[in-house]
């Protein structure tokens, strides 16, 4: 356990000014009386009350993650903390006081008055106290796992678009695109349309949250158009979208990563190339999406591992959708018996 | 321009049509008299092509279905005639950052995608000096050419696993996992997709690739002596040549005999 000792003097140091408010505060009810009892007497109690409450918790296993030990836990701990350090800081004091003879002179007052307002002043003050360390402990926890899910949003973000723009794919392309300059210009500017539209798509993906199934289609179209120039005879596609379906709004570029898997891990690696089919259909309340490939299929040993690298693009579709859809949404890989590789996407039809 | 304009055959191995034909248009511009004897679009048919044409000159794309251009390169420096000329060996390349370092030793040249002509009449003046310095008989591949394939395998072998070189061969037989000690494994074997373990008395089968182990092994014990073969060094008794000119080692503790490859052959030197 690592405790960070400027964090804990700083809350010391807070606790005793408190305390020393508290103290002002009593004085002027009673300006007759001394101010260094009751300033000792705060002082004391909020004292061990403070190093009860705040390095104890260091101490709780169920206050490693916020900073704060959860449920009643924390309860006990105030009320633990805020009793001891009354019973210790007021015995203490009482010694003091009896030492240094501060109420010599002065009348005593009622035992039971007494002690009932300092348990009072305890009472409140330890709960404030506490709260207040309580919430501000708990925004920044909050804080923090704000800004480690939107780095890890960003990250993810990040290795997406890498593996969208691999530098391979890229020259390969362009290597495509200054052969077809010279022996096919109109090929060659149609091969530059759908780049254009792709990289546009790609680079553009993290603005548009939703869009309709037809532009879906219409993006993948681009990047397969792309590839079966790049790839020639060795590669076929289809993309099956019913019309009844073309408005329905699917998560912006879902399909990419699956259809990149297809064509990298399926297609490409594999002699005779083969067959990509996209397709989606409604199936009663649900909708359903298949990206479907005669490529490879899942690499080496039998079980349903996908290649290398392919794994990330699933695993990023499949939290997109558990964000957008919880339980009501489903990905299933499974492994062709004909060979090849088939994803199954299946969340709520929006009528 | 390139001359004196040497007379040559060559091969292309690139999966891409359009990227085949543009690198054979470019080969005939810049080239004339090199007479392109094949174009074929995968790793395998590179290796098979190339022993059946024995072109001069080979321009293989490193990234290809099948086989890479650079495991159907060492496949080649092993299978090729001893009586025969190497060919000089050109990789072209998209972008592979890793090849491109290991490139720098030069005695095989590389092209990136796409082709511009003014880096291609470098390669092209290259090769030809390469072709021509080529001794007509015997000498077979030089030493320069192996060493750089071998450099070029380890830059591309992914980097070994932080915590150390692998103990245990764990090894499943039934239903049960048998553990066999590193120091007992004589020899490993690819095998399709599997890899065979040999101990003195015993094989085995595991399904972790040759590719994937390499790296957990200890490279100090465990030589590679072929692209299928893994020895521990400790187990080899005497390398010998046969008379095809090719290494062989015996091994203790096994009784079949273990080919070497020409491109580990200078693990095997007298001192």
């Amino acid at each position: 356990m690592k405790i960070d000792w400027t964090n804990k003097l700083q809350h010391l140091l807070q606790v005793l000014a408190f305390a020393l408010g508290i103290a002002t505060i009593q004085y002027g009810f009673q300006p007759e009386r001394p101010y260094a009892p009751p300033l000792v007497y705060s002082l004391l109690i909020s004292f061990f009350a403070w190093s009860i409450i705040d390095l104890g918790r260091e101490f709780m296993p169920s206050a490693r993650e916020t900073g704060w030990p959860r449920g009643w836990h924390g309860l006990a701990l105030v009320i633990a903390g805020t009793v001891t350090g009354y019973l210790l800081g007021t015995w203490l004091a009482d010694q003091m006081c009896r030492a240094y003879g501060w109420y010599a002179g002065y009348p005593r007052l009622d035992r039971d008055t007494e002690l009932r307002s300092s348990i009072l002043v305890t009472a409140i003050a330890g709960i404030t106290v506490s709260f207040y360390f309580y919430a501000r402990n708990k925004s920044a926890y909050l804080e923090r796992k704000m800004t480690e899910a939107h780095r890890h949003a960003n990250e993810a973000r990040l290795k997406l678009l890498e593996t969208q723009l691999e530098p391979h794919m890229l020259f390969n392309t362009l290597a495509n695109l200054r052969a077809l300059i010279g022996a096919d210009p109109q090929q060659a500017q149609h091969m530059l349309d759908h780049m254009i539209a792709y990289l546009r798509a790609t680079l553009n993906a993290s603005r548009a949250a939703t869009h309709p199934l037809q532009t879906e289609f219409d993006r993948l179209r681009d990047y397969l158009e792309l590839m079966s120039i790049r790839m020639g005879p060795r590669m076929a596609f289809e993309l099956k979208l019913p019309p009844e379906l073309a408005q329905h709004p699917v998560p912006a570029l879902l399909l990419q990563p699956l259809v990149e898997n297809s064509i990298q891990h399926g297609l490409e690696p594999k002699v005779e190339g083969g067959r990509v089919v996209v397709s989606a259909q409604r199936d009663g309340h649900d909708l359903v999406l298949e990206v479907t490939d005669t490529g490879l299929g899942p690499s080496g040993n039998a079980d349903l591992t996908p290649a290398k690298g392919a794994g990330f693009g699933i695993a990023h579709v499949r939290e997109r959708l558990a964000t957008l859809y919880g339980a009501a949404a489903r990905v299933d890989c499974a492994a062709r018996a004909e060979g090849g590789f088939r994803v199954t996407l299946r969340f709520p039809f929006q009528a | 321009m390139n001359s004196p304009q040497l007379a040559a055959t060559a091969l292309i191995a690139e999966d891409e049509p359009l990227l085949a034909r543009a690198l054979q248009a470019e080969l005939v511009k810049a080239w004339p008299q090199l007479q392109i004897v094949g174009v074929v679009g995968d790793g395998v048919s590179a290796v098979a092509q190339s022993l059946a044409l024995k072109p001069d000159v080979l321009f293989f794309d490193i990234r290809m279905p099948g086989k890479s251009g650079l495991d159907a390169a060492v496949e080649l420096a092993d299978e090729w005639p001893q009586d025969q000329p190497f060919p000089a060996l050109v990789f072209v390349t998209a972008f592979d950052q890793y090849a491109v370092q290991a490139f720098e030793t030069q005695a095989i040249d590389y092209v990136l995608k796409p082709v511009q002509h003014d880096r291609m009449c470098k390669t092209i003046a290259k090769v030809q000096e390469t072709l021509a310095r080529r001794p007509k008989t015997n000498a077979n591949i030089d030493d320069a050419t192996l060493g750089q394939l071998r450099n070029l395998l380890g830059a591309m072998q992914p980097p070994g696993p932080a915590q150390g070189a692998l103990r245990l061969i764990q090894v499943s037989v039934g239903n049960s996992i048998r553990m066999i000690p590193i120091d007992e494994v004589v020899y490993f074997e690819a095998a399709d997709k599997y890899v065979r373990v040999l101990t003195h008395d015993h094989e085995y089968l595991i399904r972790t690739p040759l590719k994937e182990l390499l790296p957990q092994l200890d490279v100090q014990r465990f030589w590679q002596v072929h692209r299928g073969t893994v020895v521990r060094a400790d187990a080899i008794d005497s390398v010998t040549r046969d008379e095809s000119g090719k290494l062989q080692l015996a091994l203790r503790g096994r009784k079949e005999k273990v080919l070497v490859s020409r491109l580990y052959a200078h693990l095997f030197k007298a001192m």
